[in-house]
């Protein structure tokens, strides 16, 4: 790289949002982005934005696909309200985003697209790179596809693939203004398109020409730079939340000693934790796609009588069509891991948006009374812990548990501080000894109420399980009534009894205050943002994040003590506030609740928060 | 890999496999002489092919065939309705040395379980599926299932059913399954030689068991079982062996075109060497589909294994491909994994 001639800016953190059409390769651009912005050492987070359908109509508002990374020097815990820089590839992704990005906001167009036809298709009526509608923003207006085409000229490339990689163009354009080094991105190509030497160099070529126009053509008054995090010592890496949900699953598996058994249907989000585990048969994890949702955790169940850690993964629609299994598995108590990513519902909903609309229907979407563990990972690097203590939970208190994650976790990446599998906790699953003759099948244990794990196959301890209610400690089927009511208490209580092996609640901010900040799940990052900016200046305002929700961690009634007021925040109506009304009603609960398929921004909690404050 | 088990001396008995609950089914349901048989056999299949008693797992689904698993003393589960299939898979592909027995009936492999029923057919796990046919709904007490003869008066069809109905053989044919074979609930010695056959095809073995209701069904396969009907109505398939019936075995079948024909012996100039021979190994199922389809009163029933094809198993397939990664993956623990791709050290 040469030397620079613009004027570097030292800077906190940054949000760049990459927008344009589906086909435009954002989502590649994006995370490649990210993969630099780790080099660089920066702390980050990132959120995908894009339509459900794979090429969606052309140049159109809802075919455009969107990619944000908030990153700086310090702690990173949201994905950024409004972006500091966006890179529109075409006049729809403009006008999809504009609403995304700060007053002052770097914008770079590719300006050769906005022409007449594709000004219309986006429902432009006026050209904004014409009128008054980008005032105020420095805009950068490059030709992007003459550009790309100038830069693999010698190469023997046809049209289609050259104005595949301007992407990368914007890209480097991107890189130049960061002060980033693009020669790692290389290597990603090398290994990528291994076969296809010529579109590697391409790619190479035009990254480079990208971040050579942004340096010749002066096209930023100064570029910036953000200082490495201060991240502790440690290898790290970045994951979405759906690879850490499948690591955190295998690194269970290989604590406990049971191979993985993942029977599941593709459905998105959740399909690539599928994907995933499906590549990993060397760790005899084995992974079936099955003919339906139904099948899938029917078959998992059959895994776990045979000794499997077992697992399904879906999302919402899924959940709904997996009910009926999870029953089963509650009755006949063996250990299974449901993973559900959720996505907008009712029905298929907004299939690549996030929500956590399914609280409810984790809690008590069967027949009968059928608890179960719910618990919900808080962002997508806590997926892998989460998943890992989601196995652990089931194996040892043979019970199916639900781990909620969403599509905002499953989809988003965040830094991830590579653990060693040998330093998380052990798994010590109640297995039956082989010929033990006091094996009873439903004999529990006298502290977790967990029954013992007779693996199919093991000697001397032939017994059946079954939908049917069974009988007290020897496990036949019973209709006697006091029997039923003995073991719907019994299951009921093994669940509950979960709670003194799950952690305390954790405050942030003080123990006592005027307001307490209530989230579960993926919202942990926004809100703590938005309660560290209040606390800053000097609110009363503390914040618990819940990751456990059946059952509830043990301090929950101490915690809410402390506080005159408690607001609930959710990407739902308020599934969490009900449930604390029905847990805890000796408290009042305020409720804050989104449902658009987007995070909450900082902006509005603070808005909201400020105002409860001086109600 | 092929899973395989050592044959080895294992005295094992009925007795090993009988349980202490009651068995509630009605007086004279078919389903008593199919527990026996199985009882029966287990002890020779574990024999011959290795397996000690806490080897078996029986796996149901919902009906009164599916509380099966509650009479037999081995590991079990009885499951939800429809699914038993998922469930014998999720078992067989964990652990492939354990025989694993799926019993299902008409309504719960035909109807809410059809999805199952084909899939298992085509990805062949070395599982044996007994499917129990009464053509009714029994445990909820006569409505009519996926294979009741259309026009028949059933409680939820009083003015008979509009439905054409399913032959089991052929969908699992036409799901490119590789055994399938027929038995009735009358005849315990043909029983136990086709639970032992299939028990014996490495592979997904389905076993239509055409099984007398005697409340809601009664004699709804008379026509096959009957002591005076049986000898014209049923055609017992053996391999290598030309396809007689008749209580002199003076009946046969013939290709004459596209179609098979029922011919006499003696008639016409036929004699046993014009007879077709069964060879139930073929890979080409267009005979094993007309043998399935074949019913009275045009033709006789047929019976016994009518295809039996080797393929390879689903979970062979799977724990080789285990095998072949354990060799050839760069990952020998999930350290490994988490360390792999890009990773930064701060120190």
């Amino acid at each position: 790289m040469t030397t620079k001639k613009d004027k570097i800016v030292e800077i906190e953190e940054a949000v760049v949002r990459f927008a344009g059409d589906s086909g435009d390769g954002m989502q590649l651009t994006g995370s490649l982005f990210s993969d630099s912005t780790a080099f660089a050492g920066n702390d980050f987070a990132t959120f995908p934005d894009f339509p459900s359908e794979i090429r969606a109509p052309q140049g159109t508002v809802s075919g455009v696909s969107g990619f944000q990374i908030h990153f700086g020097h310090k702690d990173i815990h949201t994905t950024g309200d409004l972006a500091d820089v966006l890179v529109a590839m075409n006049p729809a992704s403009l006008k999809a985003n504009l609403r995304w990005v700060k007053k002052d906001a770097i914008i770079i167009v590719n300006s050769e697209e906005f022409n007449e036809k594709n000004l219309e298709k986006a429902g432009w009526e006026n050209n904004p790179l014409e009128d008054n509608t980008l005032v105020g923003h420095l805009l950068v207006e490059a030709p992007l596809n003459t550009l790309t085409k100038e830069a693999v000229k010698d190469l023997d490339l046809d049209n289609k693939s050259v104005l595949k990689s301007k992407n990368m163009f914007a890209l480097g354009i991107i890189f130049y203004l960061f002060n980033r080094d693009y020669t790692k991105t290389f290597s990603f190509f090398e290994n990528k398109f291994k076969k296809n030497p010529l579109v590697v160099e391409a790619n190479k070529k035009v990254l480079e020409a990208g971040y050579n126009y942004a340096e010749t053509l002066e096209v930023f008054k100064n570029t910036f730079r953000i200082q490495k995090a201060p991240l502790n010592k440690g290898r790290y890496r970045n994951v979405t939340g759906n690879l850490a949900t499948a690591w955190g699953l295998l690194a269970a598996s290989e604590r406990s000693g049971h191979h993985i058994y993942l029977g599941s249907y593709p459905i998105t989000p959740a399909t690539d934790i599928l994907q995933e585990l499906s590549k990993h048969k060397q760790f005899a994890c084995i992974t079936q796609q099955a003919e339906d949702e139904i099948a899938g955790v029917v078959s998992t169940i059959g895994s776990s009588f045979a000794g499997a850690m077992a697992v399904t993964t879906t999302s919402g629609p899924g959940l709904s069509l997996k009910s009926e299994a999870i029953g089963l598995a509650v009755m006949t108590e063996l250990p299974m891991v449901i993973v559900d990513v959720q996505r907008g519902g009712p029905s298929t909903g907004l299939p690549t948006k996030s929500e956590q609309s399914d609280l409810l229907q984790a809690l008590f979407g069967r027949n009968g009374e059928a608890p179960c563990i719910v618990m919900a990972a808080t962002g997508a690097a806590d997926a892998f812990y989460s998943a890992y203590e989601a196995a652990k939970l089931a194996m040892e208190h043979m019970t199916p548990v639900i781990l909620l994650t969403d599509g905002s976790i499953g989809n988003g990446s965040e830094v991830f501080k590579i653990p060693r599998v040998a330093d998380l906790p052990e798994i010590h699953p109640p297995v039956a000894k082989p010929n033990d003759i006091d094996y009873k099948p439903y004999k529990r244990d006298p502290k977790t109420l967990a029954r013992q794990w007779a693996i199919a196959g093991t000697p001397g301890l032939r017994h059946r399980l079954g939908g049917l209610e069974k009988e007290d400690i020897t496990g036949n089927v019973s209709q006697d009534p006091l029997n039923h009511q003995k073991m719907v208490e019994l299951r009921q209580a093994k669940v509950d009894r979960v709670a003194d092996d799950i952690p305390e609640l954790k405050i942030d901010g003080d123990t006592k205050g005027d307001l307490l900040v209530v989230g579960w799940g993926s919202t942990y990052g926004v809100l703590l943002t938005a309660v560290e900016e209040m606390r800053e200046e000097g609110k009363s305002v503390s914040m618990v994040q819940f990751k456990h929700i059946m059952p509830l961690p043990k301090n929950t009634h101490e915690v809410f003590s402390g506080f005159k007021k408690i607001i609930v925040c959710e990407n739902n109506m308020g599934q969490f506030a009900n449930y604390l009304r029905m847990k805890h009603p000796e408290f009042k609960y305020e409720q804050f609740n989104k449902v658009q398929g987007l995070p909450f921004m900082v902006s509005e909690l603070k808005t909201r928060f400020e105002a409860l404050l001086n109600e | 890999m092929e899973q395989k088990i050592e044959p080895q001396e294992v005295q094992l008995t009925k007795q090993d496999f009988e349980s202490d609950q009651m068995v509630k089914w009605c007086p004279g349901c078919g389903d008593h002489a199919i527990l026996k048989s199985v009882e029966n056999v287990f002890p020779v299949v574990g024999q011959k092919m290795g397996y000690k008693k806490e080897d078996f797992v029986v796996v149901s689904g919902i009906g009164c065939s599916s509380r099966f698993p509650y009479y037999m003393n081995t590991y079990g589960i009885h499951g939800i309705h429809g699914r038993a299939a998922a469930l014998a898979m999720g078992i067989k592909l964990t652990n492939p040395k354990l025989s694993v027995w799926m019993i299902s009936g008409d309504g719960d492999s035909m109807a809410i379980g059809g999805n199952h029923f084909i899939h298992i057919a085509r990805r062949n796990p070395d599982i044996n599926y007994l499917m129990f046919n009464n053509k009714i709904y029994g445990l909820t007490k006569g409505q009519y299932s996926p294979t009741t003869p259309k026009g028949q008066k059933t409680k939820t069809s009083p003015q008979g059913t509009f439905e054409t109905p399913f032959n089991p053989g052929e969908l699992v044919i036409g799901a490119r399954g590789k055994f399938f074979a027929r038995v009735v609930d009358t005849n315990p010695k043909l029983m136990q030689e086709v639970f032992l056959e299939a028990a014996l095809h490495h592979g997904a073995s389905i076993i239509e068991i055409l099984q007398n209701c005697v409340i809601f069904n009664n004699k709804i396969h008379a026509l096959i079982t009957g002591r005076d009907t049986k000898y014209d109505n049923q055609l017992i398939l053996e391999a290598g062996k030309p396809m007689l019936f008749g209580k002199n075995k003076e009946k046969g079948i013939i290709l004459e075109g596209t179609r098979l024909k029922v011919v006499k012996l003696g008639e016409n100039g036929i004699t046993e060497k014009d007879i077709l021979v069964h060879d139930p190994t073929t890979e080409d199922a267009g005979i094993h589909m007309m043998l399935a389809s074949m019913a009275p009163p045009e033709f006789p029933a047929a019976l016994g294994v009518i295809r039996s094809v080797k393929s390879e198993t689903l979970e062979d397939a799977i724990w080789n491909s285990v095998e072949h990664e354990k060799q050839v993956s760069p990952y020998k623990n999930v350290d490994d994994l988490l360390n792999s791709g890009n990773t930064w050290e701060i120190d």
